[in-house]
């Protein structure tokens, strides 16, 4: 280890900072020198990816970890360039941001909001990071959002569904690509009064923190708006791990349907016991009783088993869509690490794309810039058909796919099949919606920082 | 002087040299090299450092001294820090006032819990504060969001207008001390060195130090003297008279403060708060700080904070390209083997390194780091005595 | 009347895995005086014996079938467990299937191992440490034994269900002559429960009615007599902990079915079970028993729907809650000796 100020990496950066450095003591403060926080001045520049190493969204944040090595790899020119060549915009061609090679650090969030803004401090203090991306939780994502806020660099949102990111606590430095609550309630409706009729009751079960709040809301408002009515909902703490006596009374409330709004490990338990009580296997009201999961995670799915075989629920993309876009990221993915990538990992890989392409197009790093280039950005390509950055509150607008757990999966990988993609229009809402926390919610303005 | 005996005084000034100078000692490394990954010297650390130092010499002016082992402590830091956020959110931008907020509101909270807990002792008064600290986490994380945001937690927003501030329309409130921003920082560069002096890590570094100087009065005063004969026999001292629940009360309360302390601390230097700063986990780790650094010593804490913080912020931020770059030098399949062997202990695998290093350290230094220190030192000395038998050098006590 | 049947059984469930881990807890605890916050990794591992057990079943070759295709375009790889190879299809799926059952006859030898080694490794070495110490270094390993399971198995759950033969539920309610579908019960529970009294009725016997077990209780009551006595008593207890360990990994192997096991079940147990030790009594065999299915009942009752509504957010707090009344009204908790970890 005593040999390793000879690294390549060391070799890289002497040479960058030689012309810099090696003068007598300067003291300067940061605001003078700088026009923007972490104003890339070398070959170089860096970007911080703050996923989960650790706790219980791990695997997800892995899985994201790779994805991320794969926009930079395609950045700089390497690999079989993998969305690059289908996107919509044609400004990046592999010579990695405006000429300067990406590099990346990594960071572990825990996903607690605490250990995720130390870590996005310390990219920012520490490394010069000059955008942040990642996470795995609504909390760490409106936590290192509004931080990122405050420190003048862009945050690019990972997998985070609650309304409130870009809704009660949006953020003019805070963008999200992946959907949210409210779509998953608008694109899941229509199928499923298709699917189970119109009369359905329908009994939900919330994971008492603000996503479950905001999903449950907007699951409710879709369904009750298309006849259904709700018999009851009842909320679950995070930290719960069995969930029987939850699912124990659904039947004897007269409900025929149950409505599971957790994610991770509590959906994963609680579509578990609810299979396990044979709720599947019963007559209601004249009904086969049914099971819905608002929010799918295939990495997460996959812990409960074959019982999400026939539940439906709704995801941001699946590694099975078919778009020149998806193809293509796809077989980047698999071919370098053996299995199709998640939908966090798709993610995450189509954002730290937008975000290159939106300095590129804008033609400076400038977080100011860059989020005017993002803002009302129309683009196609990356996976979801035509998609809109909506400049009010920086929320992507792009079909939803409403997705059923298969029947009879080929592969480990094969556990859900797309039902329907709903059309974007479908799922567009105001941005003063009253569930996005109505006019009182504001983006305020962008930061440049230092 | 101070009030302090000499060696005291010897202990505080080496302190206050440390802390003051920890922008450089922190930053040993040039920025070029691949060992500046080992850099802790950035604002966010360095506050962290003496921020989680004050709650750690906070629980052990309670654990050390008195034996009673809270396994909620961190309920008082998340009080604090939520008491210190709403003050500034709605009085004043101020630190001095949210500090003191945060210091106050943990007061009143640890004499209510105080008064329930220490009816009991042992195991039960253990249990009994992880109960009250597990509710307050459960309950913050739901049913009080109106008052605690919930999972995403309380933030200073654009809409806030404390009542003592003049902010312009749409400007988001900064935590300042008398127009001071936290996070302004002087950077030094010299050569290929780089060093950051933050206003709010010596702000922060200030604060602890006082709460140094009062814990070491406390260890030296009647108060103190008190506290450990409660720890070494309970019974025997209220046979001579003396009633110890109320100096245990005054110890409990004094610990959640400098918990509150700690917890305005954060607030100060990053306007944001979320529930998990109050569940067990984070009650654990200031014992684990505790311990590890020494219990019952007065530098232990602080040190037992630093490695933790350390190894949390440093050591989970190396991946595995980081340490392909270090091994480079060696030959491909060499450097594939060593990463291999050194890759689950970093990165995402730092709480292994963390779970082996706790349990070396109580397996062979019960005392934790300051007992090896001391270990160290006594080999040193015999090893110098042996050489010069006459002793010259050992220094007059 | 219906609802209130369900969530007494529901919290015979629950409690009864509480009882069983506050069981072990309390057995280490009671003989060897070391409390044991690796119990709730040993419960972890438990069931990571029923996963690495329904994996080495499925071992497979690897066989490639043309006419599908992966997700990359390429032939599909399908893997064929050797059992078919071996029993041929039918029987290999049904041995498969029953992989959770036929992993206790492998979980107990390899609990029972690894109790014993970190007896004779590591706890032996802080009899004579202080309690805080104790609870250090076992939090340590509890700490490397998950992050270990974590990093051969990720940090997802795994699902392991049970025999096909136990998925569905029986109709409770039917029995008892109310309609059908107002109590129903899952099969694979119910198992649990009974498993749960078993293992505890078991351990109880052992200790009451066997020589072995009246010389374990002697020395829990006073070991410095027995010890006198000429009798090995710290090889008895080197047992014991390898019995605790076994007791603890049968409740996680059990468990597995009814939700699938990840890395930091353990921890999610803990303190759970930490507050059920307690409440029932340091040290007390039948009190972690009752407290353990005390704050199961008292759980399920606070998470009905018509208590919320009045008290919302009771479910929340309601184990921590009850801890603190009994701790208040009764010192040493529902069953406690007097002078017991009370320094």
């Amino acid at each position: 280890m005593s040999k390793s100020n000879f690294t390549r990496r060391g070799l890289l950066k002497t040479s960058a900072v030689a012309g810099a450095g090696l003068a007598l003591p300067t003291i300067f403060t940061a605001q003078s020198a700088h026009a923007f926080t972490n104003e890339p001045t070398g070959g170089t520049v860096t970007l911080g990816f703050n996923v989960p190493q650790t706790g219980p969204y791990a695997d997800e944040g892995a899985d994201e970890l790779r994805a991320y090595q794969l926009a930079v790899e395609h950045l700089n020119g390497g690999g079989d360039g993998g969305m690059l060549n289908t996107f919509s915009s044609k400004e990046l061609d592999g010579t990695g941001i405006l000429g300067k090679k990406v590099e990346y650090v990594t960071g572990d969030t825990q996903t607690k909001s605490d250990a995720a803004r130390a870590s996005a401090k310390s990219m920012i203090e520490k490394d010069g990071a000059i955008m942040i991306t990642g996470g795995s939780s609504s909390g760490v994502a409106v936590a290192v959002q509004a931080l990122c806020q405050e420190a003048g660099v862009i945050f690019m949102a990972g997998l985070t569904h609650s309304n409130d990111t870009t809704g009660k606590d949006k953020k003019a430095n805070g963008f999200r690509h992946f959907f949210n609550s409210y779509m998953s309630g608008a694109a899941l409706a229509p199928v499923l009064a298709n699917a189970y009729g119109k009369d359905r009751k329908a009994y939900h079960l919330t994971a008492d923190y603000n996503w479950g709040y905001t999903t449950e809301e907007a699951v409710r408002a879709s369904t009750e708006a298309m006849g259904w009515e709700t018999v009851a909902a009842v909320k679950t703490p995070l930290t719960q791990t069995d969930f029987s006596s939850y699912i124990a009374p659904v039947l004897q409330s007269g409900a025929d349907t149950l409505v599971l709004n957790h994610y991770g490990g509590n959906m994963v338990n609680s579509l578990t016991n609810a299979v396990q009580f044979g709720l599947r296997d019963k007559q209601v009201n004249g009904k086969d009783f049914q099971i819905v999961v608002p929010l799918y995670s295939r990495l997460m799915a996959k812990g409960a088993g074959a019982n999400v075989k026939g539940i439906f629920g709704s995801t941001n993309w699946h590694w099975s869509l078919q778009d020149a876009g998806s193809k293509a990221f796809v077989k980047s993915f698999g071919t370098k690490y053996g299995f199709p990538p998640s939908q966090a990992a798709h993610t995450t890989y189509v954002q730290t794309l937008l975000y290159a392409d939106a300095v590129q197009r804008a033609g400076s790093f400038a977080p100011c810039a860059v989020a005017e280039a993002l803002e009302d950005f129309e683009f196609d390509g990356l996976g979801n058909g035509k998609t809109l950055y909506r400049g009010a509150d920086h929320q992507c607008f792009k079909d939803v796919l409403v997705v059923k757990g298969k029947e009879n999966p080929t592969s480990e990988f094969d556990l859900l099949e797309i039902v329907e993609v709903t059309p974007a229009e479908q799922v567009t809402y105001a941005p003063d919606h009253p569930q996005m926390g109505g006019p009182e919610a504001v983006l305020g303005a962008c930061n440049n920082g230092a | 002087m101070l009030g302090l005996t000499k060696k005291d005084l010897q202990l505080m000034l080496i302190v206050t040299g440390l802390t003051m100078l920890a922008p450089f000692i922190l930053n040993p490394f040039p920025e070029s090299s691949g060992m500046a990954q080992f850099n802790a010297g950035y604002p966010d650390l360095m506050q962290r450092f003496v921020i989680f130092g004050i709650f750690a010499i906070g629980f052990n002016l309670l654990f050390g001294l008195t034996g009673y082992l809270s396994f909620g402590h961190a309920a008082f830091l998340g009080v604090g820090s939520y008491g210190a956020i709403w003050m500034m959110k709605l009085v004043s931008l101020n630190v001095i006032p949210a500090i003191f907020m945060g210091v106050i509101v943990a007061g009143i909270f640890s004499v209510a819990v105080g008064y329930i807990c220490l009816r009991r002792s042992g195991i039960y008064f253990s249990i009994l504060t992880l109960a009250i600290a597990q509710m307050s986490y459960a309950l913050a994380y739901s049913v009080l969001t109106p008052i605690t945001g919930g999972e995403t937690g309380l933030q200073i927003k654009s809409t806030d207008r404390p009542l003592l501030s003049n902010l312009a329309e749409g400007e988001t409130g900064r935590a300042n001390l008398f127009g001071m921003d936290m996070r302004q920082s002087f950077e030094l560069s010299v050569g290929d060195w780089l060093f950051t002096f933050n206003v709010g890590y010596y702000i922060a570094a200030v604060v602890m130090l006082i709460a140094f100087y009062v814990s070491i009065r406390i260890f030296r005063s009647p108060f103190g003297l008190m506290l450990r004969a409660i720890k070494s026999n309970q019974t025997r001292m209220s046979y001579t008279g003396l009633n110890p629940r109320p100096h245990t009360l005054a110890a409990f309360v004094i610990s959640g403060m400098y918990a509150g302390l700690a917890g305005g601390l954060l607030v100060a230097m990053d306007t944001q708060v979320g529930p998990e700063r109050m569940f067990w986990t984070a009650s654990g780790e200031v014992v684990l700080m505790t311990i590890l650094g020494g219990v019952g010593t007065l530098i232990g804490p602080v040190l037992g904070a630093g490695v933790i913080k350390y190894m949390e912020n440093i050591l989970s931020k190396i991946n595995k390209d980081v340490l392909h770059e270090w091994f480079a030098f060696m030959p491909d399949g060499l450097e594939d083997f060593i990463v291999f062997l050194v890759y689950p202990f970093i990165g995402k695998g730092w709480h292994l390194t963390l779970g082996i290093l706790f349990m070396l350290v109580v397996i062979f230094l019960p005392g934790g780091l300051v007992e090896g220190g001391q270990r160290i030192s006594k080999w040193i000395k015999n090893r110098r005595k042996a050489k010069d038998t006459g002793g010259s050098t050992e220094p007059a006590e | 009347m219906e609802a209130i049947i369900l969530q007494i059984l529901n919290g015979l469930d629950k409690g009864s895995a509480y009882a069983l881990i506050a069981l072990g807890l309390t057995l280490i605890f009671g003989t060897l005086g070391v409390v044991n916050f690796a119990h709730g990794a040993l419960f972890m591992i438990g069931a990571f014996c029923a996963v690495t057990f329904s994996r080495i079943l499925t071992l497979s070759r690897t066989v490639i079938d043309e006419t599908q295709t992966d997700f990359l375009g390429n032939p599909l790889k399908v893997d064929v467990p050797y059992l078919h190879d071996l029993f041929g299809q039918a029987t290999g799926d049904a041995i498969i299937d029953w992989a959770v059952p036929l992993s206790i006859l492998f979980t107990v030898p390899v609990m029972m191992f690894v109790g014993y080694a970190m007896e004779r490794g590591l706890i032996k070495h802080f009899y004579n440490r202080p309690h805080a110490d104790q609870i250090l270094v076992t939090f340590g390993l509890a700490i490397v034994l998950q992050e270990v399971i974590k990093y051969f198995y990720g940090a997802n759950p795994i699902p392991t269900p049970a025999p096909q033969a136990f998925a569905g539920s029986l109709d409770f309610g039917a029995l008892l002559g109310f309609d059908p579908n107002l109590i129903i019960y899952p099969y694979w529970r119910i198992i649990y429960f009974v498993f749960s009294a078993i293992i505890i009725g078991a351990v109880f016997a052992f200790l009451q009615y066997t020589t072995f077990g009246m010389v374990v209780r002697a020395g829990m009551a006073d070991r410095e007599t027995v010890g006198l006595l000429g009798i090995n008593i710290d090889k008895r207890f080197t047992i014991m902990f390898g019995l605790a360990a076994a007791v603890a990994g049968l409740a996680g192997v059990m468990y597995t079915p009814i939700n699938s096991p990840n890395y930091h079940m353990g921890m999610d147990f803990l303190v759970l079970s930490f507050v059920v030790v307690v409440v029932g009594g340091m040290g007390s065999l039948p009190g972690a028993v009752l407290a353990g299915f005390l704050l199961g009942i008292l759980e399920s009752f606070a998470s009905m729907r018509e208590v919320l509504e009045i008290l919302p957010g009771l479910n929340q707090i309601i184990i921590y809650l009850v801890a603190i009344i009994i701790l208040l009204t009764r010192p040493r908790g529902l069953m406690g000796r007097k002078g017991v970890m009370e320094d």
